[in-house]
């Protein structure tokens, strides 16, 4: 039975990915990729990852799906060019290959080991947070995480270089169901959002998750309830976006300065100190997500001109 | 037949599907959107590895690895997307230009 969900589950996001690939229309394409996210948090349920689940369908089909579909929107759906290069022998030459050697991987690596779970469950003690994968998020692999913050930072700040900090527009003035949706939606959410922080230290949840949650509340709320929507600048824009790789850096440093090494924490103080972090990651990954949202849509000025 | 070898097995023809899109669509929206259909495929194969041995606690240490990746490939996207806007308010372009293929 198990296997029959799994191989169900399997085919179906071939399907999905194959049709979003090559669906004549380009909003069918995004529409299809967005189900492809969700069919993909669906496995990562399935493969006993909820963290990823969360994110996935937040993030990677969200917020991905809705720049997608805004960029597609204003590229225009109309017809595209037909494909580069077409038929058998490119598939041959770059598709099977690739797919050759990840399903040979797989049958190479079936046998059982035990991979890294036995290290991290025997130090999870030391960490300060009871789930594992936040404790390899934040302490073991603490580094990783910071140079994550940093990169989604790279990307606000490429986004902001491009397209500019002139007021974007809201969809209002809109009728009203939608306001008052958005009044019931946006409490909910920064108590979701609380909620999720405050569980990643004990069960699946933590910064991120808080983060898109967070953000996408935020981005309802300003395209709802703002007809012109205007960008903080400055300090203001560089402390929101920047406030968990500042966070991580102080916490990184005091650990240089009273441990002898980056990222070390005090073991008394881990579990406070991670939680630190994460509440500033998780603002800063909101303030990220509404500024690259944002910055996809056209300025007030060029829509004026257009 | 264990959830490893199906996943592994569509994990590994979701990138190759990737790779063919990314190859020989044209459009800037359908190559990033490719792309991300390859990062799926790519997060899919490390996170069935950590379910190899079975539900009982997966391996934690690709499952990080894996949420690092999500909010890396945002990131990515997000800023291809808009470079491929700010080319195609200055040219009018949907696509790269293909004198170079052909």
């Amino acid at each position: 039975m198990e296997t029959l969900l799994d191989l169900l589950l399997a085919a179906g996001l071939v399907l999905v990915a194959v049709r979003a690939i090559h669906a004549p229309a380009l909003f069918t394409a995004v529409v299809l990729y967005i189900a492809f996210g969700l069919l993909l948090s669906l496995v990562w349920v399935r493969l006993g990852a909820a963290d990823l689940a969360l994110a996935e369908a937040a993030i990677g089909a969200g917020v991905t799906g809705a720049l997608l579909l805004e960029t597609a929107a204003q590229l225009g759906f109309g017809k595209e060019r037909p494909m580069a290069l077409r038929g058998i022998p490119l598939l041959v030459l770059t598709a099977l290959p690739v797919a050759g050697a990840v399903g040979v991987a797989t049958f190479a690596l079936a046998g059982e080991t035990a991979g890294l779970k036995e290290t991290v469950l025997a130090r999870l003690q030391e960490s300060g947070v009871e789930h594992p994968v936040t404790a390899v998020l934040l302490n073991f692999r603490g580094y990783d995480t910071w140079l994550e913050v940093i990169v989604l930072l790279a990307a606000v700040l490429g986004v902001r270089a491009i397209t500019g900090s002139a007021a974007r527009p809201g969809i209002g003035p809109a009728s009203a169901p939608l306001p008052r949706s958005v009044a019931v939606v946006l409490p909910l959410a920064i108590v979701m959002g609380g909620y999720l922080l405050w569980r990643g230290t004990t069960a699946p949840g933590g910064a991120f998750q808080a983060g898109a949650v967070l953000g996408s509340a935020g981005i309802l709320y300003l395209l709802v309830l703002r007809p012109t929507i205007e960008l903080p600048r400055g300090v203001l824009f560089g402390a929101s976006a920047g406030l968990g790789a500042i966070a991580f850096l102080v916490v990184g440093m005091a650990g240089l300065a009273l441990e002898g090494e980056f990222l070390e924490y005090p073991t008394s103080a881990a579990g406070l100190l991670i939680l630190l972090i994460e509440l500033a990651v998780a603002i800063s990954t909101a303030a990220a997500l509404i500024f690259l949202f944002l910055g996809a849509r056209p300025s007030v000025r060029e829509e004026r001109s257009a | 037949v264990t959830p490893f070898l199906v996943y592994g097995v569509a994990a590994g023809v979701l990138v190759g599907v990737g790779i063919h899109g990314v190859a020989t669509r044209r459009n800037f929206v359908r190559q990033i959107l490719a792309l991300n259909v390859m990062g799926g495929g790519t997060f899919l194969f490390l996170i069935a590895v950590a379910f190899r041995n079975g539900p009982e606690t997966p391996d934690p240490v690709p499952q990080a690895l894996i949420l690092t990746g999500i909010v890396v490939s945002v990131s990515v996207s997000a800023l291809a997307l808009a470079i491929a806007r700010a080319l195609h308010s200055r040219s009018g372009r949907t696509s790269l230009p293909d004198e170079d293929l052909e």
